[in-house]
């Protein structure tokens, strides 16, 4: 027994000698990591790619004799209930609704449900009753679907129409603005002042004549409609104009639904939002967070390069180098907001008014450079990713070999031909290990954006026909604040839930999209410098 | 033909060199890292057109003495000297000397290869081309007279594009060595050149400085003594930063006047 013991003893010190007590704890560290991330993209992916899936409806009838219709989103075990997305939120007030599984009496998937898309008031669920058209008399049963279908087809032809005369008004807007502006520039009453004076006038007039024809149309548009009852037999009127699909989710394919997700998904990267961003595109704000990013990098990098090459190559080493490379690692570490308090503070209301001042004054006292935008935002973002440009490229620098410097300097090479013949070229792979970990950040950052420039909904992209064409000063959206602003912030926020997810998963893609080409590249640059055979 | 031809006569205009006298002149050269003294009062003469070899066992001072003559030791910032070393008659140390212009007549070949990442025919024009030369037809020139000269033309004309880096150890040293007298040195410098390579490239390497010497000065230390031997037409033996003995190499290996130098070339202590 003692013998026993004493050899369990031994094999125990063994064991702890070999460390495998460590190797076992640092391997369950990693996995629990692992998991944690890997669980992460799980959730964010699914619930992402299944937002825009076209799910079947189901008609409930209850043991009270009521009815519920809708498609199904939640369970829960311990209550006995399941929730359904009802829609119709114009008669119900919400989108949701829980059964009490007891009380289900009968559950089926009717046939002939349709699912509208509105620009208002989110989606409809119900059936279809009758068409009410202008001079045209009430339909039978038997043609009324395809006679929807005709209305919808010739109403979305008239929206686009409609659309194109919105676009000539916003034209006519913008010139209109910029000959007032023009006019107060100019001496009153000159020739030029005449000239332009009259022609500001005209495409007021024309302005005017556009609206009220727009206006017109809208009101013969909105005559047309539709008769929708809901599943308890409610009716309820529906404008053509307002509804932008229909479809009946239980008639349809498996084939037919992909179709339908795939339309769905382009929109989602093509379309602006609708209804406070719950609906809707995303196309702005990937356009922005993308913009705002390339924007960063064509700042932030060459800055971070130049101080890099300064500190490890030229500055002689020594208290007040150590100094500066403590401070430059340790920003790194500074939260993010204060770098936008920064931004506000200086880029913002310091550059920013004084631009204002000098060349915008005219315009004054609505702030042209004066306020946040995509200028300031890509700066104060620059701000931010910088050391880690800086402390990758330092790294970069020192790794290039002592030997390779030497060799050029014998050959006659001055230090700066060095630099940019050898140096620099072989230390790109640590640059480029910079731009990657800067754009991760800058494209995930929102706190300092909220301060220096980002929208929740901005009216126009920052690239667009108008001279110049690039808006720098304009506001601009990021998927980032979309997060937050339709997850927190709108009226809605249970039936914005999936939008949160696509958009998550959006801005994953953006940043691994962005990340990996830089990392590609980094990785082409590599083999070519390092497939020496030493 | 022709332009390189030019382009050798240009280069002994610009500096007309004369064969007699010594190409390297050495005198009372000292060197100190910090408060450490490396070499210690140095001198000798460097004829043209020879090899010479500095022997000595490891830490001898004889790598710091050899990046004296290019001012290779001017990058770091603790090394203190005095002393003169002229080249042609005129001191290096000087400040008039242009160290850029020095780099250029004394090419430098390291002990670990170091081709740059690019291609094989950028590599040898680089120091043409940091001196600004831009005429493809100088460039072409000088890479095939450069590496027919380090016995690597026939073993890579066929791929000049591709990178340095795909090469063997012993084509990246003939390389560097290619590279080296791209620029038509007066000099060339090799810091153990054969260290890293196997026999069969250093025996390719030996050669070379054999057909190099035709042309060129060439300085070169080394650790193996067969190898001095074998090429070096005059010998130095340093040990502790001391110049013990300078002289003709059968000399110096057969009937040394030192003791320490018969003690190492013999095998007894180094």
């Amino acid at each position: 027994m003692k013998s026993k013991n004493q050899a369990t003893a031994k094999s125990m010190t063994r064991r702890h000698a070999r460390g495998e007590v460590w190797v076992w704890l640092s391997a369950a560290g990693m996995l629990t990591t692992v998991l944690m991330l890997v669980g992460l993209l799980v959730l964010v992916t699914v619930n992402g790619l299944s937002a825009l899936w076209p799910r079947s409806i189901h008609e409930f009838e209850m043991t009270d004799g009521s009815k519920a219709l809708g498609e199904l989103t939640k369970r829960n075990k311990e209550k006995a209930g399941t929730q359904i997305k009802t829609g119709n939120r114009d008669l119900y007030g919400i989108d949701f609704k829980w059964l009490e599984e007891s009380e289900i009496q009968n559950q089926q998937l009717p046939d002939d449900v349709y699912v509208l898309e509105r620009l208002e008031h989110g989606q409809f669920v119900g059936y279809l009753s009758d068409l009410k058209l202008l001079g045209q008399p009430a339909l039978n049963n038997e043609n009324k679907h395809s006679e929807f279908k005709r209305a919808l087809v010739t109403m979305s032809a008239k929206r686009d129409e409609l659309n194109r005369w919105s676009d000539e008004m916003a034209d006519l807007n913008q010139n209109v603005e910029s000959l007032r502006l023009a006019l107060i520039d100019t001496k009153e009453n000159s020739e030029r002042w005449q000239r332009l004076r009259e022609e500001s006038i005209s495409d007021e007039t024309e302005f005017e004549v556009l609206r009220a024809k727009v206006e017109s149309f809208r009101v013969e548009l909105m005559t047309q409609k539709v008769v929708m009852t809901d599943v308890n037999g409610r009716i309820k009127e529906i404008a053509l104009f307002q509804i932008l699909r229909s479809y009946q989710p239980n008639q349809m394919s498996w084939f037919s639904r992909l179709g339908l997700y795939g339309k769905r998904m382009s929109e989602l990267i093509t379309e602006a939002p609708r209804e406070a961003n719950t609906e809707g595109g995303l196309f702005p704000a990937i356009f922005g967070t993308a913009i705002m990013v390339i924007i960063m990098s064509i700042f932030t990098m060459p800055l971070g390069v130049i101080a890099a090459v300064y500190l490890r190559e030229y500055a002689k080493e020594g208290f007040l180098v150590r100094l500066v490379r403590i401070t430059v690692n340790n920003l790194a570490g500074v939260p993010s907001i204060v770098y936008g308090m920064f931004g506000l503070g200086f880029f913002v209301y310091g550059i920013g008014g004084t631009i204002d001042e000098w060349f915008f004054s005219n315009r004054l006292p609505s702030p042209t450079f004066g306020t946040g935008g995509l200028l300031w935002a890509s700066l104060t973002m620059a701000l931010l990713t910088m050391p880690v440009v800086i402390v990758a490229t330092e790294e970069g620098l020192s790794a290039v070999p002592k030997g390779l410097r030497e060799g050029s300097l014998a050959l006659g090479a001055t230090k700066l031909q060095t630099l940019l013949r050898v140096v620099l070229p072989m230390s790109m792979p640590g640059m480029l290990t910079g731009l990657i970990l800067a754009i991760a950040r800058a494209a995930g950052e929102v706190a300092p954006l909220m301060l220096v420039g980002v929208a929740k909904l901005a009216a126009n992209l920052v690239v667009d026909d108008v001279f110049p064409y690039f808006h720098p000063e304009r506001k601009f959206m990021h998927l980032g604040f979309h997060i937050y602003d339709v997850g927190f912030q709108s009226p809605n926020v249970e039936a914005a839930i999936p939008m949160v997810f696509v958009t998550t998963l959006l801005l994953l893609v953006m940043v691994l999209g962005l990340s990996g080409t830089a990392m590609v590249l980094r990785q082409r640059m590599r083999s070519r410098y390092t497939s020496g055979a030493f | 033909m022709d332009v390189n031809h030019d382009l050798e006569k240009a280069s002994q205009e610009e500096r007309p060199q004369s064969e007699e006298g010594p190409a390297i002149e050495v005198e009372g050269l000292n060197l100190y890292y910090g408060a450490n003294q490396a070499l210690k009062d140095i001198s000798l003469k460097i004829p043209h057109r020879q090899v010479t070899a500095f022997i000595g066992p490891s830490g001898c001072g004889k790598s710091t003495f050899l990046r004296c003559f290019n001012r290779m030791n001017d990058l770091l910032d603790i090394v203190r000297m005095d002393g003169i070393i002229r080249l042609d008659g005129m001191n290096v140390f000087d400040e008039a000397c242009d160290v850029i212009e020095l780099r250029r007549r004394v090419g430098m070949v390291f002990q670990k290869s170091n081709p740059f990442p690019m291609s094989i025919y950028e590599n040898v024009v680089y120091g043409l081309r940091i001196a600004g030369v831009r005429d493809k037809a100088i460039l072409d020139e000088a890479v095939e007279r450069s590496l027919k000269g380090a016995a690597l033309w026939t073993e890579v004309k066929e791929r000049l594009k591709d990178s340095a880096l795909g090469l063997s150890g012993g084509q990246m040293q003939r390389l560097c060595i290619a590279r080296a007298i791209a620029v038509n040195p007066d000099v060339i410098l090799m810091d153990e050149p054969c260290s890293a390579l196997d026999p069969i490239a250093t025996a390719k390497v030996e050669e070379l400085i054999l057909e190099l010497k035709n042309q060129y000065t060439v300085v070169i230390v080394t650790h193996n003594m067969q190898q001095a031997g074998r090429v070096a037409d005059l010998t130095a033996f340093m040990y502790l930063g001391e110049l013990i003995e300078y002289d003709r190499t059968e000399v110096i290996f057969t009937r040394p006047s030192q003791r320490h130098t018969e003690d190492y070339v013999t095998g007894r202590f180094g």
